[in-house]
């Protein structure tokens, strides 16, 4: 019986082993606060509604992790490329005078060049500094930030929607999308029930996206990817072009992340410029991360579940906590969890991808 | 090994090695007489900014020495640095004394967040600039935690000045006054008009005759042996992991001591910004100055020093003459520091793939080196 209760016991370590338990945490502390958020007398409806919105929001740009990990080149900490590209494009439309739900869809045609070019530049340096690259993504995402903070003031833009009023030039940092396209994909098949929302039209394209996503990695090329990710010597041997299935999958990365900020910014209704997108790769990582994923793993469901936990541990901290104690820690709770969440993945052996 | 390769390529690689610190000189050269600014007034921010960043820079080159790269972690010291000074001026202990106490009361701290540093980097062997960069957000949850809702509640503070109105928790920012530039004015010295803090690079001397016998100890010289490779350091009988946590504690310690240094001058602590910008700064400094991941020297830290904040003072002026515009400058000296720091990885991790390809180039070397023992 002894052996029994011991076979039980490691069992459970296993399982927690394999869970993770940084995730086991995380997941027990969201569980928690919904449970907490009724009885502390914060609206359970509205709290579920700005996880769903969150959600819809972060879930394409968590996504653009996603071909990267596959292909070895570890987590996409230079994700403002893209979100730069996707800036372009917004910017552009509305620039060249397009408007409402057209100048959505002319910033996504827009962006695409912009971060095809950015995106194959960018693959093409990560296949020369193999095993280095997410400390050269985050600078490379740095550099490109701060590069664009002075192509923002520069760069001839006119529109008075976007220009300082006082000098006439110069983006301002932040621009609303009002009369742009401000909840385009969430007013799609709205669906309102009390005070529980769903922008159901953002969800389908985050699925839609995801499930292009699923289907690829299914292909050959997919498939292919996937061998690279995991063994990138075998994948030379079975006669794969290691560096070209990195680069697509660093151009597909970046292309995801141009259309996820501007998923992002159709349901927050500005446009953040200059210094915004310096830090977003952080959240999108350790979201990927708490869904489960590691530096050279990662599905869709990862980015699912990861999204869900770490947008609902952002929106649930601060009313819960604030409605406890008075005392808003939701800020320090969500650094701690989310770069220990880094952390913990950084500090696991993986093999292969060198 | 290395230093043979170096002279082979002779004039082309000494081009390639020092392209950095040329490039910033080109800068420099263009941009002073753009500023408008005196000689004098650049001599003597120059000197004053030696004076401030000198001992955080020094602080980088002992993890170079053992492989572990750029220690992005340095913010950890800071913070701890930060902390000794916010409880020396609560207790209100000035002048020098109350410098030396916040370094007293940042060693234990620093010592225990680079032991935990230390831990978590040989965990992560061959990602240690990524792990402690990230590692440098992480502990700066918990500072915040500690800062922003411990001190004032559990962590006694006494003066309503540095606490916030609601009763706990520091306030933005913490005034120095009564340590302000202690150090630096101890021993007063002026020349032709350029004020020289004196007791500072004193200070600095001491450090650097510190890191330049610590090469020669047996520490020293077992870190470089890790530095260079680590298998072959293990069968050496060295304890690999011990000698790189000794590495990131001695530097997280004296980038404790290098902020208190730093903070002195500047008067008064930013404290939710003022660490987190340290780290990007010290490494783009002593990158400009010619250093790479794996080699940096004294002189590179002085050099840096010079020509990244010459760059740093006269860009924003510079950019304004330009344009019109002073963001433009300001905006510009933010990209040359994030480029710098992307042009050093590059140039490291392609060195280091070339290196790798050279595999066979490499064993008939390390047979020489063999014979030649």
């Amino acid at each position: 019986m002894n052996t029994d209760t011991k076979k039980e016991k490691s069992r459970l370590k296993k399982m927690v082993e394999s869970f993770g338990l940084p995730r086991l945490l995380i997941t027990l502390f969201l569980i928690l606060l919904l449970i907490l958020a009724p009885i502390v007398g914060a609206d359970l409806p509205t709290q579920i509604t700005n996880i769903i919105a969150r959600f819809s929001w972060n879930g394409i740009l968590v996504l653009a992790m996603v071909p990267m990990v596959h292909s070895g080149c570890g987590l996409n900490f230079g994700l403002p490329l893209g979100i730069i590209s996707g800036l372009l494009g917004a910017t552009l439309s509305i620039e060249f005078g397009f408007t409402g739900a057209f100048s959505f869809i002319m910033a996504i045609l827009i962006a695409t060049p912009f971060a095809l070019v950015l995106g194959t530049i960018y693959g093409w340096l990560l296949n020369k500094i193999k095993g280095g690259e997410m400390m050269i993504a985050t600078y490379v995402g740095f550099s490109s930030v701060s590069l664009m903070c002075m192509m923002w003031l520069v760069l001839p833009y006119k529109s008075p929607n976007m220009v300082w009023g006082m000098a006439g030039k110069g983006l301002r940092t932040t621009i609303s999308l009002e009369g742009y396209y401000i909840n385009v994909l969430a007013d799609i098949l709205h669906i309102k029930i009390g005070n529980l929302e769903i922008p159901t039209g953002t969800i389908l394209f985050f699925a839609l996206l995801a499930f292009l996503i699923w289907a690829f990695l299914h292909t050959k090329t997919g498939t292919a990817m996937t061998a690279v990710g995991s063994n990138p010597t075998f994948a030379k041997a079975a006669g794969i072009n290691v560096n070209k299935i990195r680069l697509l999958s660093v151009v597909m990365s970046t292309w995801l992340a141009a259309i996820g900020i501007l998923v992002y910014e159709q349901g927050f209704g500005f446009i953040q410029l200059y210094m915004a997108p310096f830090y977003m790769a952080l959240p999108a990582v350790s979201a990927i991360l708490i869904g489960g994923a590691s530096v050279n793993k990662a599905s869709i469901t990862n980015v699912i579940i990861g999204t869900i936990l770490f947008q609902g541990i952002v929106t649930m901290t601060p009313t819960v906590m604030n409605n406890m104690v008075h005392m808003d820690m939701s800020e320090v709770i969500r650094i701690i969890a989310s770069q220990g969440m880094i952390l913990y993945a950084l500090t696991r052996k993986t093999e292969g991808s060198k | 090994m290395k230093t043979n390769a170096n002279k082979k390529g002779s004039f082309g690689s000494f081009l390639r090695r020092s392209s950095v610190p040329l490039m910033f000189i080109l800068i420099c050269a263009v941009c002073i007489p753009l500023s408008g600014l005196s000689p004098s007034y650049l001599v003597n921010e120059i000197v004053t900014r030696m004076g401030r960043n000198a001992f955080l820079i020094l602080a980088l080159l002992i993890p170079i020495m053992a492989g572990m790269g750029l220690n992005f972690g340095m913010t950890l010291g800071a913070m701890a640095g930060q902390i000794g000074l916010i409880l020396a001026s609560d207790w209100q202990i000035v002048g020098i004394p109350g410098m030396v106490l916040a370094m007293i009361l940042s060693v234990p701290i620093s010592i225990l967040l680079g032991l935990f540093c230390g831990k978590i980097l040989n965990m992560a062997k061959g990602r240690e600039m990524i792990t402690s960069y990230i590692m440098s957000f992480f502990i700066n949850g918990v500072y915040q935690l500690v800062v922003l809702y411990l001190m004032g509640s559990v962590i006694p503070i006494k003066h309503s000045s540095i606490k916030l109105p609601r009763g706990y928790g520091i306030r933005n920012t913490v005034s120095l006054l009564s340590m302000r530039q202690k150090l630096d004015n101890l021993i007063p010295l002026t020349i032709k008009g350029v004020k020289i803090p004196v007791a500072t690079f004193i200070v600095i001397a001491v450090l650097c005759v510190f890191i330049v016998w610590f090469r020669r100890t047996k520490l020293g010289q077992d870190m470089r042996a890790v530095g260079q490779d680590m298998e072959v350091a293990r069968d050496a009988g060295i304890h690999v992991e011990r000698t790189r946590i000794i590495a990131i504690v001695l530097s997280t310690v004296l980038a404790g001591i290098g902020m208190i240094i730093y903070l002195q001058n500047m008067g008064n602590i930013a404290t939710y910004s003022s660490h987190s910008q340290i780290g990007m700064f010290c490494i783009a400094a002593l990158l400009v100055g010619g250093a790479s991941v794996d080699k940096a020297s004294i002189g590179n830290v002085f050099l840096g020093v010079i020509l990244f904040h010459l760059m740093f003072i006269v860009a924003p002026r510079a950019g304004a003459a330009i344009t019109g515009d002073s963001m433009i400058g300001e905006y510009f000296r933010v990209f040359v520091s994030y480029a710098v720091i992307t042009v050093a990885l590059i140039m490291y991790e392609t060195a280091k793939r070339s290196e790798k390809k050279q595999g066979g180039e490499q064993l008939r070397q390390a047979q020489l080196e063999e014979e030649r023992k």
